[in-house]
């Protein structure tokens, strides 16, 4: 279950990032975040931001989205 | 490959052919130190249309048109191709005229930007400080929360719609049709516009970069956007591989000389190249794309980045209708008012769209 499900659909970079960083944040070490992201470019951003902050990522597609969920 | 395409090396890979082929399209013809300016080559589509009537800047460059092609190719062979819009278009708009106009006070884009440094022009080096502070500036408006706000899912047809435009400039180019009389579609006998490589090869490198940039995201203002708001350098590594390149190209094809004085078309007013790239990078910033990407993005389907190449192609009529454009003697009349105009302006959008960060 995660704390907190940011909807970036729709934005543009960096948009997407800078959202995704701040809820990551927030949170303690453990604590989830969902982001809702539609095209591939954000999808490859926001990972590779998460990433740098030393979270793990799963990305899942559902049709033309993509949903990554972020352990800090 | 798809990792490629994500990765650093794909960044180089496509920041290496953009910077070899510009410096061949010199060679080939194009303008000195303009083998490929999103902002010059758009004024000089401006020019072909009588858009505006500075008789030493009209072509319709192919360049430009292969952007968006291979863009577009490159996103339906990967699955790409989004069309949408919806985010505060007329913004984007405004946006890219003042970027066009900012642009025309320096006599480049980011792009044109590396390319005059990797030929010695060291007034390039005042242009991207100015560039950086621009977009420098976009940063801070992104920190307290600056957004247009979203884009929506359309029709395919509307994604189609710049491409198409793109399509029909081609055509036009090809066929150098007289319209009236005395009007379009222009080509200049002498000066800028008279210079340029043959259209099959333009377009052909055109179409090309179109294709890496839209793999790899490539994009100038992104580089240094990246560097100050996140500290990620993955799309500079793209830019330094466009002006290392550009270099030793140049200095291989004798096409580098080092100074401040006498560049092709450049000048050395220190203070307006340097806020002529303020104003441009502010506007890119916001606008989330430099030129280059934006065209990239148009290819994608994405409609609102559409009407960003459009307020850059009026703004380039207007600047130069105007007098805001420089010419190599300088700032041209109006350009110092118009760049504060701009600012003003793009700090207005910056202060007043904002969403309240939680």
């Amino acid at each position: 279950m995660s704390d907190q499900v940011v909807d970036a659909r729709g934005l543009s970079c960096p948009q997407p990032v800078i959202l995704s960083r701040q809820a990551l944040q927030k949170l303690e070490s453990g604590g989830v975040v969902e982001v809702l992201v539609d095209t591939a470019t954000s999808r490859d951003n926001v990972r590779r931001a998460a990433e740098n902050m030393g979270c793990q990522v799963e990305i899942t597609q559902e049709g033309e989205e993509f949903r990554l969920t972020i352990t800090k | 490959m798809k990792k490629f395409w994500s990765s650093p090396w794909g960044l180089v890979s496509a920041g290496l052919f953009v910077g070899v082929f510009a410096a061949l399209l010199q060679k080939w013809g194009n303008p000195g130190n303009m083998g490929i300016c999103v902002a010059c080559f758009e004024r000089d589509i401006a020019g072909a249309l009588g858009l505006h009537r500075a008789a030493v800047v009209q072509y319709l460059r192919p360049e430009i048109m292969g952007f968006v092609f291979g863009a577009l190719i490159a996103a339906y062979a990967f699955r790409e191709f989004k069309p949408r819009v919806g985010s505060a278009p007329i913004v984007r708009f405004v946006l890219g005229f003042f970027a066009m106009v900012g642009a025309l006070v320096f006599l480049g884009c980011p792009w044109r930007a590396l390319l005059r440094l990797a030929g010695g022009d060291l007034n390039a080096v005042v242009g991207l400080v100015g560039l950086a502070a621009g977009i420098g500036v976009g940063v801070v408006f992104m920190r307290m929360g600056y957004s247009l706000g979203r884009s929506y899912k359309t029709y395919t047809a509307v994604g189609w719609i710049l491409p198409v435009m793109m399509m029909v400039l081609l055509a036009l180019a090809i066929f150098q049709p007289k319209f009236t009389e005395n009007g379009p579609i222009f080509l200049s006998a002498e000066g800028p516009g008279s210079m340029y490589a043959p259209l099959a090869i333009s377009l052909a490198v055109g179409t090309g970069i179109g294709f890496l940039a839209q793999r790899t995201r490539l994009c100038t203002m992104g580089a240094f956007r990246d560097l100050m708001l996140i500290r990620d350098p993955h799309l500079f590594w793209g830019i330094v591989a466009i002006a290392g390149a550009a270099l030793l190209t140049n200095l291989a094809l004798g096409q580098f000389n080092l100074g401040f004085v006498g560049q092709p078309v450049a000048h050395d007013n220190h203070l307006w190249n340097f806020a002529g790239m303020m104003l441009a990078g502010l506007a890119f910033a916001l606008a989330g794309g430099c030129p280059g990407r934006q065209l990239f993005m148009a290819g994608e389907g994405d409609g609102d980045a559409g009407v960003f190449v459009i307020g850059m192609i009026v703004g380039a009529g207007f600047s130069h209708n105007f007098g805001m454009a420089s010419s190599p003697a300088g700032p041209g009349p109006w350009g110092p008012v118009a760049v504060i105009v701009g600012l003003g302006v793009c700090v207005a959008i910056g202060l007043t769209m904002r969403q309240r960060m939680d």
